[in-house]
């Protein structure tokens, strides 16, 4: 965008958004919202606390693990559903069901059966993200181009060499994608599981900051998961469009 | 119609003979594609299947390629049965079959990538090969980066570098364009002249068939067979430029157009 001949930075209408915030803190309507320069006050003091990093380092590795975990089942399994008809027949129901699925419902079933700890935390993430990328990778080796695969044959590829040589960089669009959108969705998993939880990282500090009228703090929190999240996308995003080039050609 | 039925000719014996197909039939569901089909392929020679669209030419270069199994029959290739595919065979495909991933160099070495062959040996054994094609200048393009016609020279230096006996194409120049198609008739025929390989070339095109063949071999479709086998013999010898003014040339050109043309819807 240019206003009077200059070109303004990329999202820079967020400040006008920000000041809006502002005015509408200063002006003190509701204690549900203290001013933007409040919260980010608090943001800045909140970061140096144990209790945010503690918080914050609990939520990137239950974070990590889940997605880690889904990246590393649902690629091979939406790859291997789209090469064998047999497993796909099997699978597909079950990840048409889960992916429509309500997952947060089925946190409290997590609780009982992992505990009230990290491992629900991690599951309830892994079960967000996974069935995106299943269906996505699926569907880019089910678009592959046969006589791609007949060309490594042809010139003595065996499955498991087709399968990382030729299958995962056909498919290597989709899979960014669905890793894309999955890794969103984790996001909204681990927070999700934490809130449920309500012990442990965020989900903990939200149930305190929440319960104790705390809302700048709560604000801030919020500002740094947003941030956190958009920025995970964009750096996905930013993958995505490395293979780009190829994804239109194939 | 016997102008070159050439009997004259009698077929090489059996040493000369690269590949050999015995007694192939295939059917896919109820359909039968090839029925009881039988042909030699000489070595050193360019043998061409052609017929009408559905007549099994490309099942039988895959059977030969060893990419579809055959129903019943065999296929032997230098003497030995073949079970699937092979390093004595390279396939050049219609559509290109290039990786897009993958720059122009790496696709070329892939046959020898998957051989195991070490990279930097690799990559100078797909540069000699780049270049005989003249390709050289563009060996870390990408497939997209290069006109139709320059992404089959990459499949055919795939198919070259790997140092086959067997050249199995599949309607190689169908989809270039015409101009580019006749530069490629003319390097074709070169190649069979320098590289002492089996070609065998599948095409609907007549013209390109008798240009570039030794030998044709015409498939009759439902189900398929062979019906005839055609040898030019007069213009092989003869230069590029004079093939396509040979009397001998107009007439095989036109007694296949009056064998196929019932068959063409």
């Amino acid at each position: 965008m240019f206003i009077f001949g200059y070109k303004l930075p990329a999202m820079s209408s967020l400040i006008l958004w920000a000041l809006l915030w502002e005015v509408i803190g200063r002006l003190e309507l509701t204690f549900f919202m203290p001013a933007f320069s409040t919260v980010i006050a608090t943001l800045i003091e909140l970061v140096q606390t144990k209790v945010f990093q503690k918080a914050l380092s609990e939520t990137a590795y239950a974070f990590s693990v889940g997605v880690g975990a889904s990246i590393l089942i649902g690629i091979p399994t939406g790859i291997l559903m789209g090469k064998s008809r047999l497993l796909d027949e099997m699978l597909l129901p079950w990840v048409n069901i889960f992916i429509s699925a309500p997952l947060s419902a089925l946190v409290p079933v997590l609780m009982v059966l992992f505990g009230f700890g990290t491992k629900t935390i991690i599951i309830t993430t892994a079960l967000f993200a996974v069935w995106i990328i299943i269906l996505n990778a699926r569907a880019g080796v089910m678009q592959i181009n046969r006589s791609l695969v007949e060309m490594a044959r042809s010139f003595g590829a065996g499955p498991f060499t087709a399968f990382y040589k030729i299958y995962f960089w056909a498919a290597l669009p989709e899979i960014l994608g669905g890793v894309r959108i999955g890794v969103i969705r984790a996001v909204k998993g681990v927070i999700i599981g934490q809130l449920l939880v309500s012990i442990v990282g965020f989900g903990a500090l939200f149930e305190l900051y929440s319960s104790n009228f705390l809302m700048a703090h709560f604000w801030a929190i919020l500002l740094v998961l947003f941030a956190l999240a958009f920025a995970i996308a964009e750096f996905l995003s930013f993958l995505e469009r490395k293979v780009a080039f190829y994804a239109t050609k194939r | 119609m016997a102008i070159s039925q050439t009997s004259a000719q009698p077929l090489a014996s059996t040493a000369d003979i690269a590949v050999s197909v015995r007694n192939i039939s295939k059917k896919y569901n109820q359909t039968e594609a090839l029925r009881d089909l039988s042909l030699d392929f000489p070595k050193g020679e360019l043998t061409s299947l052609l017929g009408p669209s559905g007549c099994g030419k490309t099942t039988l270069l895959k059977i030969i390629a060893g990419l579809l199994d055959a129903n019943s029959g065999t296929v032997q290739v230098g003497g030995q049965t073949i079970s699937g595919p092979g390093p004595d065979r390279a396939f050049v495909f219609q559509d290109f079959a290039l990786m897009p991933w993958a720059n122009v160099i790496r696709n070329v070495a892939f046959g020898l990538e998957l051989r195991g062959i070490a990279k930097s040996e690799r990559e100078a054994i797909a540069e000699k090969y780049i270049a005989s094609v003249g390709l050289t200048g563009f060996e870390k393009s990408f497939p997209h980066e290069l006109s139709g016609g320059m992404r089959q020279r990459v499949g055919l230096a795939r198919a070259l570098s790997v140092d086959a006996q067997v050249l199995l194409l599949d309607e190689p120049f169908s989809a270039v364009d015409e101009q580019t198609r006749r530069k490629f008739q003319e390097d074709l025929l070169s190649l069979v002249q320098n590289e002492n390989k089996t070609f065998i070339f599948v095409t609907h095109s007549i013209e390109e068939a008798v240009y570039v063949s030794d030998q044709i071999a015409i498939l009759l479709p439902r189900p398929s067979r062979v019906s005839e086998i055609i040898r030019p013999s007069s213009f092989r010898g003869k230069s590029v430029d004079n093939i396509r003014r040979d009397p001998e040339y107009l007439d095989i050109v036109d007694q296949i157009w009056a064998s196929l043309r019932s068959y063409v819807e």
